[in-house]
């Protein structure tokens, strides 16, 4: 397999003479306690082959019973997609030999999906939403996992032998396909990207999956063909497997336009295949020639019996759907009193939920958006992780903001002072007062010594006190400044204003 | 009642341990010896297990002592198709590739024998993976019939039939994907019974074909088939295809043999052209005995059953493709590595092995349904094998109409000589051809034997068929029958059957 980089025309260039269409198929491990048709738990990250029975290892004379829950949550999905439930589906089998798959065929669905024609509607940064229809979510099983050893890339080129771990083989899967999305232009690195967030943050709202991109539970293909601009035919298409984080397809995409456009404005054609993505250099490299010709020989999986949820049932189900996100933070803004772009920023920092428990917790919306998206923000990202993981994994709560911000209401801390407090507690020192208490942060609440700083420095700038006297009230600043060097910061500015200003005859 | 433990029948038996006559383990050593003395020469058994069914027969005589309440069954020893997974006891489905694989569970009918007492003497012989009418596609070498050790005893489940059929077990469970219980109680004198589908549970069956087969009892008598049909039915969560709904009262309608006033429609399509003589003259006797026992004979017909062979070798050789995928050599049984090849990938593995695991019938069926299954040709192969199963269905709901229970031959002839088909697929298959559309349609069926044909002198089977989940009726008309034939006889056919001790010796 060749890693050699190919040429890849630039992004504007491409977009100047192709359409890019895509197609996203999303695969989300369901957080049920058991597996799709046996009882073995589900857990993540157990010792290799320890949830394993004879069901899920496909041995001889076994058979599958469809874990209930799964269909359950594939059917609260497929709702919160706007999709249609089929009243009755079957599972059908899907036979290749792998080794990693036990019974060298997959369970799953084919010509009868549980869930069809829905759409999700997706938010861009502009402001505006574009549409992504939904052809189908379907149910199917985990493959086990196979580790290829003693190769320098973990590939299976050059591997001296391969371990395989069946603990995820029969984990429950919904699959999630998209219909060609097309008319996206220079977006669709966006709209792929914002298409994947929007899925993740709703299927997390509906506590169907916990969406780990990095740990594997949800996975993304992307599928991408380029037609010259005005053209309604479509291109050959490359499927772009394992893309496993928001940023990287954005970047897939972004990558696989270019490398279309270089190939076909070099007179060349598309090879319909997969593509492995590489996260480090940002590249794809060729995977199997995929036609539409693969043959997997599906049919009707005669161990099972159809499944056929009543009406009723997929009533009920409907009404435990979660408000969809959307909605949802449209009414958070309004009741938050953000602007569009504050919004868009706490959305982006992954912050919506633990500002709203900050808020429930008794700060102001102001102060719960500043103290998350500030200082811990920045940390967080440099330990690439985002916040609310990196303040679980640090012991900071919605409860140490509150009492941050309740130091400040109280006049005990000023500004930079709950800063200097709230790096302490990121420092592991305690809560905001015990980071307070021990590095004495405490504004001067002596006037005393305030209104001798105040008499000092007005006495120190007396062409100053005369503009402000004359009422010139915005100089005020200059004398402030002074104040609170003269006070080492530990005063509170607001209060150094006003004796100013009483002094001055401007009160 | 006879005194000889081998040649008593199972009903029998319990009623001698109930009473404490005898015991399980004086029974089951009678049968051990038994085996010791004639499976040389009738090759029943792939692996008899006599330490293991003497421990379990040993514990239920202790309980029984202690004053514990036993299931009726219970100390009764029965043999088990080597296609059901038996924890600790090799379960090969008759193929090189499972050659030394050691299940680590029970099938749950497994599980319901031994809950009830019923001590494993061992596994019976089959054609590889159920794939056969002879046993002659067995790896392990075929089994032979007790009548005339040069023929065949039926197949797939000739190791199940022949091995009641030689007095080396009371009772056998066998499975029926075709007629794999009820052709070989046929051309052996037997009782087989393939109840409807999803009245026993097929987990740890090894699948032949998932929708087809369905396990069931082998025996001497109507009666003891349907005491042991009683152990093993009813639904079990661990198969989505299990009814959940109660048995059908087997054995009360075995005890009751009463047909007065029953409706028995006799299947145009099942009879006359291409039955031998000798099987087709036994058939009308079998009817007119039923008539004389009170029952009322119609005829109907069942057009779409010409296309039934058709229909079944598609949707089975394409379910037996995929079931039979899993044997890749990756996680049990046989592992072959491909010749001259230095590092082999998996892949080169995987080709090695069932290249060298699976025999040919295997492989042709493999190939058929890997085909029939193939994008271009689903539609026209497997999707028009399920319409015409539908038909088939139809045609049965419409006779069943007019009629309480079907009945036809069994099999087309008695049983043919080793060899004599082998390499003549079709003919072979073409012994099927009045099982098949039960299995098609799920309905239950029994075999139960109607006499010797005069040409021969070998015995020959009459079936019957109830519609889905009236297996009462089964045992009804074919205890009515048997005791009719029985007291014509002057006793069980089978003891007209040769002394296999002599010919063994």
């Amino acid at each position: 397999m060749s890693t050699a980089t190919e040429p890849v025309l630039g992004f504007d260039e491409a977009l100047a003479t192709y359409d890019p269409v895509m197609g996203l198929e999303v695969h989300v491990e369901l957080g049920t306690a058991t597996k799709m048709f046996c009882g073995c738990p589900t857990e993540f990250g157990a010792e290799p082959n320890t949830q394993t029975c004879p069901v899920c290892l496909g041995l001889p004379g076994a058979l599958p019973v469809v874990n209930e829950k799964a269909v359950e949550s594939a059917i609260r999905i497929g709702l919160a997609l706007n999709c249609s439930i089929a009243p009755w589906c079957r599972f059908a089998r899907k036979n290749y030999f792998y080794p990693d798959m036990p019974k060298n065929f997959q369970t799953s669905q084919y010509d009868e999906p549980i869930a069809f024609e829905g759409y999700l509607d997706v938010e861009l940064d502009d402001g505006s939403t574009y549409r992504v229809e939904i052809e189908r979510a379907h149910m199917e099983e985990d493959t086990g996992k196979s580790l290829h050893v003693g190769g320098s890339t973990g590939r299976i080129h050059g591997a001296t032998h391969s371990l395989v771990d069946y603990n995820r083989a029969g984990i429950p899967l919904v699959e999630i396909v998209t219909k060609p999305m097309l008319g996206a232009g220079e977006r669709a690195p966006e709209v792929a990207k914002a298409y994947v967030a929007t899925l993740r943050d709703l299927l997390k709202a509906l506590e169907v999956s916990d969406v780990k991109m990095e740990q594997g539970s949800m996975r993304c293909d992307v599928n991408l063909s380029l037609m010259p601009k005005g053209s309604a035919v479509l291109g050959t298409r490359t499927e772009t497997k394992n893309v496993n984080s928001l940023r990287s397809v954005e970047r897939a995409v972004r990558y696989e336009i270019g490398r279309h456009a270089a190939v076909l404005s070099g007179g060349g054609s598309i090879t319909q295949e997969t593509r492995h993505w590489h996260e480090d250099t940002g590249i794809t490299t060729s995977g199997r020639p995929k036609s539409d010709a693969d043959d997997y020989r599906y049919f009707p999986e005669p161990d099972l019996v159809p499944v056929a949820p009543a009406a009723e049932t997929v009533e009920a189900l409907r009404a435990t759907l979660p408000e969809p996100p959307a909605e949802r933070r449209r009414r958070l803004q309004t009741t938050w009193g953000y602007s569009d772009l504050e919004m868009r920023d706490v959305m982006n920092a992954g912050l919506v939920e633990l500002v709203e428990e900050t808020v429930a917790a008794g700060a102001s919306p102001a102060a719960a958006r500043k103290w998350w998206s500030g200082e811990i923000a920045r940390r967080a990202n440099t330990e690439g992780e985002d916040v609310p993981t990196y303040a679980e994994r640090l012991g900071v709560t919605p409860a140490h903001v509150v009492e941050l911000e309740g130091l400040v209401t109280a006049g005990r801390l000023n500004d930079s002072m709950a800063r200097q407090a709230w790096e302490g507690v990121l420092d592991g020192e305690g809560t905001p007062t015990a980071v307070a208490d021990a590095r004495g942060l405490e504004l001067v609440q002596d006037t005393g010594a305030l209104e001798a700083a105040v008499d000092a420095v007005i006495a120190a700038n007396p062409d100053v006190a005369d503009k402000i006297r004359d009422g010139k009230v915005q100089a005020v600043g200059a004398l402030i400044g002074q104040v609170m060097r003269e006070m080492k910061g530990q005063a509170d500015a607001g209060v150094a204003r006003t004796i100013i200003l009483e002094r001055l005859g401007q009160a | 009642m006879t005194t000889d433990l081998t040649r008593a029948t199972a009903a029998e038996l319990a009623d001698l341990l109930g009473a404490g006559t005898v015991s399980s383990r004086e029974v089951t050593q009678a049968l051990l010896d038994r085996t010791a003395a004639v499976d040389g020469a009738v090759h029943s058994y792939l692996h008899v297990d006599g330490e293991g069914a003497l421990a379990q027969a040993g514990e239920v005589d202790r309980r029984r002592a202690a004053g514990e309440s036993l299931h009726r069954m219970a100390g009764v020893p029965v043999a088990v198709k080597d296609v059901l997974a038996t924890s600790g006891l090799p379960t090969t489905c008759g193929s090189r590739i499972l050659d030394g694989w050691v299940p680590p569970y029970d099938a749950t009918l497994v599980t319901r024998l031994r809950e009830a007492g019923m001590p494993i003497l061992g596994k019976t012989n089959m054609d590889e993976f159920a794939m056969g009418s002879s046993t002659e596609h067995s790896a392990f070498g075929p089994s032979h019939n007790p009548w005339d050790l040069d023929r065949i005893p039926g197949g797939s489940g000739g190791g199940s039939s022949s091995v009641v059929a030689s007095f080396q077990a009371p009772l056998a469970i066998g499975t029926d994907t075709g007629g794999s219980i009820r052709q070989p109680a046929a051309v052996t004198g037997t009782v087989g019974a393939k109840p409807t589908y999803g009245g026993v549970s097929r987990y740890g069956l090894v699948a032949l074909a998932s929708s087809l087969d369905q396990a069931g009892p082998c025996s001497r008598t109507v009666l003891d088939s349907a005491l042991l049909h009683a152990v093993i039915a009813g639904h079990d969560p661990m198969d989505s295809t299990s009814i959940d709904a109660p048995v059908p009262a087997v054995v009360e309608a075995a005890r009751r043999a009463d047909v007065s006033g029953m409706r028995i429609g006799i299947v145009k399509e099942l009879t006359g052209e291409g039955f031998q003589a000798g099987v087709q003259a036994r058939f009308e006797e079998a009817v007119q005995h039923l008539v004389d026992a009170g029952a009322e004979v119609v005829e109907v017909s069942c057009p779409s059953f010409s296309y039934a062979l058709a229909a079944y070798y598609l949707i089975l050789p394409s379910e037996a493709s995929s079931n039979l995928a899993k044997f890749d050599a990756m996680r049990y049984g046989l592992r072959v590595s491909p010749e001259g090849v230095d590092a082999p990938s998996a892949e080169q593995v995987m080709a090695a092995t069932r290249d060298a695991g699976f025999g040919d019938e295997v492989k042709r069926r493999i190939i058929l349904g890997t085909y029939a299954l193939s994008s271009g040709y689903y539609d026209a192969y497997y999707g028009s094998a399920q319409k015409v199963r539908r038909l088939i269905a139809n045609d049965f709901a419409a006779a069943f109409e007019r009629a309480d229970v079907l009945v036809s031959p069994t099999a087309p002839t008695t049983a043919f000589r080793l060899g004599d088909k082998l390499d003549d697929p079709m003919a072979m298959y073409l012994n099927d051809i009045a099982t098949i559309p039960a299995n098609l349609a799920g309905i239950p069926g029994l075999s139960v034997p109607s006499g010797l044909a005069d040409e021969d002198g070998l015995p020959a089977g009459f079936q019957v068929l109830a519609p889905a989940m009236a297996d009462d009726r089964l045992y009804a008309v074919g205890a009515a029958l048997e005791a009719r034939l029985t007291a014509a006889w002057g006793g069980p056919l089978l003891d007209r059957a040769p002394d296999l001790t002599e010919v063994a010796r």
